[in-house]
């Protein structure tokens, strides 16, 4: 049975077990790797995206549950990589080993998007789902606020 | 020419560390320098004056990547050395990944090595293609190589006013022999070194296109993910594979030899399920009907071992290093103290799981791999396989993290037997759950210290004995303890100028792989020597910043072979990099000023501090923390400061002294790996958790000592002195001494 799917932009029809997660359909059937595996039961959020613009964890969402909406993955944030987080995670150097970073960017942007101007707790509060064995964190909190227009 | 190092052959080979050795630190042979005449890609010529760098016609310098990029930022700073060493334009470099092979030398990523003992090998590699390309330029304008310099991509012979760039100078490249000295910039000329420059994958990291081991593909690969034996050494009695092979979308299945006593390098075993997608792989896998010969590790039980070791720690153990007599001070003390600490397995963790992709054909085998250690792999490979190693291309990716799991390059070994199995190419990725519970785990370990003090709270002896399974039984079965090299992680070398002191190892067997793990024995070393410091302090009464002081002692040389050790120094000199109490009583004082050390705080917080030197660096931390009124530990802010000596890129020393904070926090409220019936009990983030964004300390200040001397580690040397800085930290808060790690399991997390 072909799941049909809107990603990025562009409608697919994917031939694959409807119970599939999303993640495995994004990465092995789609082809598009920027979306990561980091533990395959969203206790660690490497591998969000947006699906109709909320972040979900894509390893714990079956790929039928994203037939007909729009999913939205690190590679359709921007065309070019101008989104703002984008640009501030580069201006501040926030990555190091950088695997779990489109995780982390995916659940930014969605933060941005509903709260333009979050509290540090705020940003504790939408990013905690998202590890970071590199430890990060600092310069992630720092990043958010500067997207967000702030002095970080 | 003020400041300007020469360096014999001899000088150069011993100080890019080629003289070093020892198990945990072995050296690869040196790499040849050697000029060639390559033709590029298309019709391009170029001049490669080392491995290292190759100057295309068109202007571009082509820099090589020996090393794995896993986050330290060597991609980045490994180009800065050699770029700034060549007068290259930053903007007209480009960086290639090296594959595998002993002509680059050593690549092993690990033990905080790239830079320390690889910066003047770097200078050299940059330093000789300028001074080459000086010469084609002189002999072309027919003027003394002296009379021309170098700056911006060209060659300039400043008295006639007449320049070349380092493209057009390829084609006059060929007969410039390879200079025996190169002669290394001054520290005032540097224009890289030293600098921020940003990230060289930051773009890629920032928009999903940066490729890891686990992204790799080829057309028509097969994707596998493998089952394996729950207890360590164990074996595959029978497999019913039927209901595996039903599932939608699984290829075959294949049982795979293994393990091998040693270990070594080697897959475990197992059996693998093979499918057209990684999800399909999963679910054969868990369709699997195996039984298992669980082996005689079936008995390991991780809490006994833990009662076993701590009444090992009792008893006397093989001296390592000894001056004074602890007994006889034992007899005039005024006072005694003692204590046991305790530390349990971890895991590495890192974000991408071990993953590799393996083709093999007529003409060998590739393998793609995020791994830590691309000669290990072409090796292991090589022998899994049958080929000769130089019929197997170990391709690196990017490192989704590494820690030490990815030195070990067992994974792209399994991808390429199952490459050759099948003559299709396998991309294996293990779960989350097959990281946590099959890895090389950092060792467990028990440590009792022995204090005795005069009538003036002064401390007169100092007693430590550690007992811990060895990495070395990964290599040989017939080892059961600490090697001097392990020892020398943090234990032989403790800096203290206390009058009598004992350090001793006893034995402990392995049950399960042991591995490398960031800073290594380091961890449970100065969890317990700077915990066990801040306890005496308690004890008199002394403020712990006046007290760390007084042990440390005057600014002298500590050299432990004084006292009869055997000590490794991270494979480097003492000469070049002393173990210089000046230096760490510096760092001390400077993280002690940075944190506010001796303000007042409110009831229920607290400072803590700790000092470490590890991988030839030495890292001060100051810990606040407090507890909060459901007597739950938070730490509100972490100040670092590490004199590492010459630094590459500050902004990735920064990077990894944050990123240490976060580490050393992980392991220090959380971390734990434990084993029963010899199965490993955690599977997931679930019951192996990290700290999380919401744990993060509000702040984490670093200071880079500016110090005039040869560069250390920087990787690793940030995370030792997190968790006794924090339990200190706790102690000053509270009043209760945490001497077991995670503190988690004293109920304060």
């Amino acid at each position: 049975m072909a799941v049909e799917l809107t990603i990025n932009g562009q409608r697919q029809s994917l031939d694959v077990d409807p119970q599939m997660p999303l993640l495995w359909a994004i990465r092995d059937i789609a082809g598009l790797t920027g979306t990561k595996f980091g533990c395959g039961k969203a206790l660690c959020g490497a591998c969000t995206v947006h699906v109709d613009g909320e972040p979900v964890r894509a390893c714990s969402y079956p790929v039928s549950a994203a037939a007909g909406r729009k999913i939205t993955t690190i590679e359709g944030l921007s065309a070019d990589g101008s989104h703002p987080v984008q640009v501030a995670w580069r201006e501040l150097n926030v990555p190091q080993c950088g695997y779990c970073q489109s995780g982390q960017i995916m659940s930014a942007a969605a933060l941005l998007a509903r709260n333009p101007k979050p509290s540090d707790g705020d940003i504790d509060t939408a990013m905690s789902g998202n590890l970071c064995r590199c430890g990060t964190y600092t310069r992630i909190r720092q990043a958010i606020h500067r997207a967000a227009g702030g002095d970080a | 020419m003020n400041g300007v190092r020469r360096l014999s052959r001899r000088t150069f080979l011993r100080q890019t560390g080629y003289a070093g050795g020892g198990l945990v630190f072995a050296i690869a042979a040196a790499p040849v320098f050697s000029p060639a005449w390559a033709a590029g890609e298309g019709a391009n010529k170029s001049f490669s004056p080392s491995v290292y760098v190759n100057v295309r016609e068109d202007g571009v310098v082509e820099i090589v990547c020996h090393r794995s990029e896993m986050g330290q930022g060597i991609r980045t700073s490994l180009p800065q050395i050699i770029a700034d060493e060549l007068d290259a334009d930053w903007d007209r470099i480009e960086l290639r990944q090296a594959l595998g092979d002993a002509k680059y030398g050593d690549q092993n990523t690990d033990g905080s090595t790239s830079i320390r003992q690889q910066f003047d090998l770097l200078r050299g590699a940059g330093a000789s293609a300028r001074e080459m390309l000086v010469a084609a330029a002189a002999a072309q304008w027919k003027v003394p190589a002296d009379e021309c310099v170098t700056r911006n991509h060209a060659v300039h012979h400043e008295a006639s006013g007449r320049s070349l760039g380092y493209g057009d100078l390829v084609p006059y490249t060929a007969d410039i022999a390879v200079p025996e000295n190169p002669v290394f910039k001054s520290k005032s000329a540097y224009r890289y070194i030293g600098k921020s420059l940003d990230t060289i994958d930051g773009f890629a990291m920032s928009t999903g296109t940066a490729n890891y081991g686990i992204d790799a593909s080829l057309p028509d690969m097969l994707y596998a993910s493998i089952e394996r034996c729950p207890t360590h050494g164990g074996t595959v009695k029978r497999v019913d594979a039927e209901a595996a092979r039903a599932v939608r979308g699984v290829v075959d299945v294949i049982e795979l030899p293994g393990p091998t006593s040693p270990p070594l390098f080697n897959p475990l075993g197992g059996v693998a399920v093979l499918a057209t997608n990684t999800w399909s792989a999963q679910q054969g896998r868990a369709a699997l009907k195996i039984e298992w010969d669980l082996g005689s590790n079936a008995a390991y039980d991780s809490e006994k071992f833990r009662e076993d070791l701590l009444a090992t720690v009792q008893k006397d153990g093989k001296i390592v290093r000894e001056r004074g007599n602890v007994a006889a001070a034992r007899d005039a003390a005024a006072r005694t103290h003692a204590a046991d600490y305790y530390a349990p397995h971890l895991a590495q963790a890192p974000m991408e799981p071990p993953a590799a992709l393996a083709r093999v054909g007529e003409d060998g085998c590739d393998v793609w791999s995020c791994t830590q250690n691309p000669q290990a792999t072409q090796s292991t490979v090589a022998a899994v396989l049958g080929l000769e190693p130089a019929a197997v291309r170990a391709h690196v990716t990017l490192l989704g993290g590494g820690f030490g799991r990815k030195s070990k390059p067992d994974f792209g070994a399994e991808a390429a037997w199952l490459a050759q199995k099948t003559g299709k190419p396998v991309k294996v990725t293990w779960t989350r759950e097959d990281d946590l519970r099959h890895g090389y785990f950092h060792s467990v370990s028990a440590q009792r210290l022995e204090a005795t003090l005069d009538a003036d709270g002064h401390v007169t002896s100092w007693l430590q004995r550690t007992a811990f399974p060895s990495i070395g039984s990964t290599f040989d079965t017939s080892v059961t303890g600490p090697s001097p090299s392990e020892l020398s992680l943090g234990f032989t070398d403790i800096p203290y100028a206390v009058e009598n002191l004992r350090l001793e190892s006893s034995d402990a067997p392995a049950h399960v792989r042991i591995g490398w793990l960031r800073s290594v024995c380091n961890v449970y070393h100065a969890f317990a020597i700077s915990s066990f410091a801040d306890e005496l302090a308690a004890l008199t009464g002394t403020d712990a910043l006046v007290f760390l002081r007084r042990m440390i002692g005057p600014p002298r040389q500590v050299r432990p072979s004084d006292d009869g050790a055997e000590y490794g120094n991270y494979g480097q000199s003492l000469e070049m990099h002393p173990i210089d109490t000046g230096r760490i009583v510096a760092v001390l004082d400077k993280v002690a000023d940075m944190a506010g050390w001796g303000r007042r705080l409110p009831a229920g917080r607290g400072l803590g501090i700790a000092v470490h030197r590890s991988f030839l660096a030495t890292v001060g931390t100051v810990a606040e923390v407090s507890r909060d009124p459901a007597g739950k530990l938070r730490v509100h802010e972490l100040w670092t400061a590490i004199d590492a000596g010459q630094v590459i890129n500050p902004d990735r020393v920064t990077a990894q002294m944050e990123g240490a904070g976060i580490f050393g926090m992980s392991l220090a409220l959380h971390g734990e790996i434990t084993a029963k019936h010899g199965a490993i009990e955690q599977g997931n983030f679930d019951t192996y958790p990290l700290v999380r964004m919401s744990d993060a300390p509000a702040a984490i200040n670093v200071h880079i000592m500016d110090v005039d001397a040869p560069p250390g580690g920087v990787g690793e040397p940030g995370v030792p002195p997190v968790a006794p800085a924090i339990a200190n930290a706790w102690f000053a808060a509270t009043g209760q001494r945490l001497r077991e790690m995670p503190f988690r399991k004293a109920g304060i997390v």
